[in-house]
């Protein structure tokens, strides 16, 4: 049997095993690692929105570069891709994939939702994005057209997605408590909860 | 120094090393022999072709190029558009 | 109707055989083997061990029916597996007796 072939769970266990008798790779790295890679999630880039929609100044910032924007919140951006972010407007939709692997900007967002790294997925956002955004009911005006971004290279990109009217009186923390992880891949729009 | 500027209306090669070997590709198949529009350019990034084989990798010029959607599939809604990074070396001048 | 080219197993934008595929939208969990996998693969790439493009390259590789069939870190840690082979960093019969222990 070609040895690839082995069971996933077997295959990371010896591989673990000897790496670690090696003196390549300790548990101690791998369970910090994990830590890491855990603390990043969607509530960073809901803070990044949030920020954009209150301060225009960090608005502009973060369209002209997305990692300094996530540094001055805070979000360790060390070592990681670029950062791009796109606005949605009235006439335009954003809608982010990698429909070679699952390229996404983790470093922001944490990571990639199990539906983002499916193959129906991929296939279908460059082709009928419109018939995979209606997985999520979510419908676009007549008038709007739809831009899909495939993260084939080194940028990671998020989407800034429109805020919704209603909110102009709102804080910061209330409008981050809104944008969820679909919202800045453009799969979903930020709504109002409903009462 | 950028081949292309913003603006640049330029064609994705219509090559498949694939078929030459083993590779490691990052401009989809769906846009190769395409033509688009250069949007900018980001910079220099060291290839992924080579990193992929531990080989010592230049640095090229990568863009972000917009296509009209529709045109690369024969369907689709009038003014969607694909976005996608490509390295200077996969584009040529339409 | 698909563009008729020699696409890899990978390179899925407007893939036919998954046009109809519907999208399972429900957030599914990691487990704890997707992020010992994803931090070996983490931890690999920071000591310049094997990089990113490299995981990406041993992905591509992997034969089309078992691209489709494995998930998504399984095939994350069958290409780790192949490239610390192909990289002399481990050798297949200790790789083989590893197996044969765990």
């Amino acid at each position: 049997m070609n040895i690839l072939e082995a069971d996933g769970e077997k295959l990371l266990a010896a591989v673990r095993e000897l790496l670690t008798a090696k003196g390549l790779v300790s548990n101690v790295e791998i369970r910090d690692r994990i830590a890491v890679t855990d603390a990043a999630n969607p509530g960073q880039g809901a803070r990044m929105v949030a920020k954009a929609w209150a301060d225009p100044v960090y608005r502009t910032l973060m369209l002209a570069d997305g990692t300094k924007a996530a540094e001055e919140l805070g979000i360790p951006m060390r070592g990681a891709p670029p950062l791009g972010v796109l606005e949605n407007t009235a006439e335009v939709h954003n809608l982010v994939v990698c429909t070679l692997c699952s390229c996404y900007p983790r470093a922001v967002l944490g990571y990639p939702p199990f539906w983002y790294k499916s193959a129906a997925y991929r296939a279908r956002a460059v082709r009928d994005p419109r018939g995979l955004l209606a997985e999520w009911g979510t419908m676009l005006p007549d008038g709007v057209k739809i831009r899909v971004v495939d993260s084939t290279a080194d940028y990671r990109w998020m989407v800034l997605p429109r805020r919704p009217a209603g909110t102009e009186a709102w804080r910061e923390d209330q409008l981050a408590a809104i944008v969820r992880e679909g919202d800045m891949i453009g799969v979903t729009i930020p709504s109002l909860p409903a009462r | 120094m950028p081949a292309f500027a913003p603006g640049a209306h330029v064609r994705v090669r219509d090559d498949w090393p694939e078929t030459r070997g083993r590779v490691h590709i990052r401009t989809p198949h769906y846009v190769r022999g395409m033509r688009g529009t250069v949007v900018r350019c980001f910079g220099a990034f060291p290839n992924p072709e080579d990193l992929a084989f531990a080989r010592p990798a230049t640095r090229r010029p990568l863009y972000h190029v917009a296509f009209d959607q529709p045109a690369v599939w024969q369907e689709g809604k009038a003014g969607d558009e694909l976005l996608v990074e490509i390295y200077e070396h996969w584009l040529e001048p339409a | 109707m698909d563009k008729n080219v020699p696409r890899g197993p990978h390179d899925l934008g407007g893939a036919s055989k998954f046009m109809c595929e519907p999208v399972d939208t429900e957030p599914h969990a990691l487990t704890d083997f997707d992020k010992e996998v994803d931090a070996l693969r983490g931890v690999l790439g920071a000591k310049g061990v094997m990089t990113v493009d490299e995981l990406r390259r041993g992905i591509e590789a992997i034969p089309e029916a078992d691209y489709n069939r494995l998930s998504y870190y399984r095939r994350w840690i069958r290409s780790i597996a192949d490239n610390l082979l192909a990289k002399g960093v481990i050798s297949e019969a200790e790789l083989r007796a590893a197996l044969d222990r765990v």
